[in-house]
């Protein structure tokens, strides 16, 4: 049941882009069609449930054993470096099209405040290896479920009618916006109403 | 070449605002912007981490080598980072909780390292530390301006630093009866972001009409 309350909590709860802002600069850069949306939001995801359990094992089996725990920013950014290094490696032999479609982006992964955010929440949060899993699992989904749902929004946009002035980022700021109102539907009191802890 | 120097100085003000303008690093701008006080502190980070990185990075400019110059540029961010973090925890607990996640992702923070790529790993020391001071203070203003009007309508209140008698908050009468609570809430930060963009973008093209 803790692991339904914590994919919960990161889809819906504590949505990484519409409440805490964290995974912005993807977010309104790649959202401009759903198909890049959908390669951005499954690479983001792959990045942070993978990142997730080795910046945990990192953290409990190399830093607090030699009692190094300042080294945590550090030593996270170097490894989810290097993680997003492989993964361009393993889409640019297995899909092409797709390397293409995300082309900058991808190396951008590596400053996506997403996935150093979740590394850092999960040893704040002091989660075993399993929920750090879940977390990060959850984590990418809900930046999946933002970035797909925006990038729908952003397609019909493209065929309405904008005022100049707020066209491109800031119309897209303020439909995050509104839907960003529409999540605060998904309250905290949702985990405790469905008996989950 | 005075004139050159204070132009790497100004530019980050307004033609090139980081928040703004080039909108980049926008993670802490909305997520701390809920008190003034935060904001302060944000910027506090950021412009010592920039400034140091932009010094090291530019003297270490020709030592690099270009294939690596990503992770050098990260460990040295990572590193001036963990330094702020320690320094914060220690000295104002208070700003260290309250900025919470968002100090540590200083490291992945746009600005920083799209700094040291774009303006330090070219530039002589004086001039990145120009270019830092610079932008730090126009990440300063973008911050703070938006938790000025976040934390005005939507709460009433202006958080400043306890000193002394003074408590450190600053009621504002009418605003505090009536607040617009969701400009304090996630929501507004990205409504108001949106405003905010596109007044800017509005008077840009309004000065390039002229």
């Amino acid at each position: 049941m803790a692991y339904i309350a914590i994919l919960l909590t990161f889809i819906f709860i504590n949505n990484f882009i519409l409440v805490q802002f964290l995974g912005l600069c993807p977010f309104i850069g790649v959202s401009k069609n759903s198909e890049n949306a959908i390669g951005m939001g499954a690479s983001v995801t792959f990045v942070t449930t993978v990142a997730s359990v080795v910046t945990w094992a990192i953290y409990y089996f190399l830093l607090v054993p030699f009692q190094l725990e300042y080294l945590q920013t550090l030593s996270f950014i170097l490894v989810i470096a290097s993680l997003v290094q492989l993964l361009e490696m393993v889409i640019q032999k297995i899909s092409p099209p797709l390397y293409k479609a995300l082309g900058i982006y991808l190396p951008l992964i590596t400053t996506n405040c997403a996935v150093l955010g979740i590394a850092i929440i999960n040893i704040t949060n002091s989660y075993n290896v399993m929920e750090a899993f879940t977390a990060g699992l959850a984590a990418g989904l809900g930046f999946t479920l933002a970035i797909v749902l925006m990038s729908n929004i952003r397609e019909r946009l493209d065929l309405q009618p904008v005022r100049r002035s707020f066209r491109g980022m800031p119309i897209a700021f303020i439909s995050a916006g509104l839907m960003a109102l529409a999540f605060m539907a998904f309250d905290k009191s949702l985990i405790t109403n469905l008996h989950l802890v | 070449m005075k004139g050159n120097h204070m132009k790497e100085l100004t530019k980050g003000f307004f033609k090139e605002n980081p928040v703004f303008v080039i909108v980049l690093g926008l993670c802490p701008v909305l997520g701390v912007s809920t008190q003034v006080s935060n904001a302060i502190g944000m910027t506090a980070g950021v412009f010592f981490v920039l400034l140091f990185s932009n010094i090291i990075i530019s003297a270490l400019r020709n030592v690099i080598p270009g294939s690596i110059h990503i992770p050098a540029y990260i460990v040295v961010i990572a590193s001036l980072v963990t330094v702020t973090e320690m320094v914060m925890h220690a000295f104002v607990p208070a700003v260290y909780s309250a900025l919470g996640v968002y100090l540590p992702l200083i490291v992945v923070n746009c600005i920083i390292l799209g700094r040291a790529e774009a303006f330090a790993s070219k530039n002589t020391m004086l001039d990145s530390a120009l270019d830092a001071i610079g932008m730090s203070i126009g990440f300063g203003m973008g911050i703070t301006l938006i938790a000025l009007i976040r934390e005005l309508f939507g709460s009433g209140t202006i958080t400043l630093f306890p000193v002394g008698d003074f408590g450190g908050v600053i009621n504002i009468p009418w605003f505090y009866d009536n607040p617009v609570r969701v400009l304090s809430l996630a929501p507004g930060a990205l409504l108001l972001m949106g405003y905010l963009k596109a007044f800017f973008d509005w008077n840009t093209s309004r000065k390039k009409g002229k």
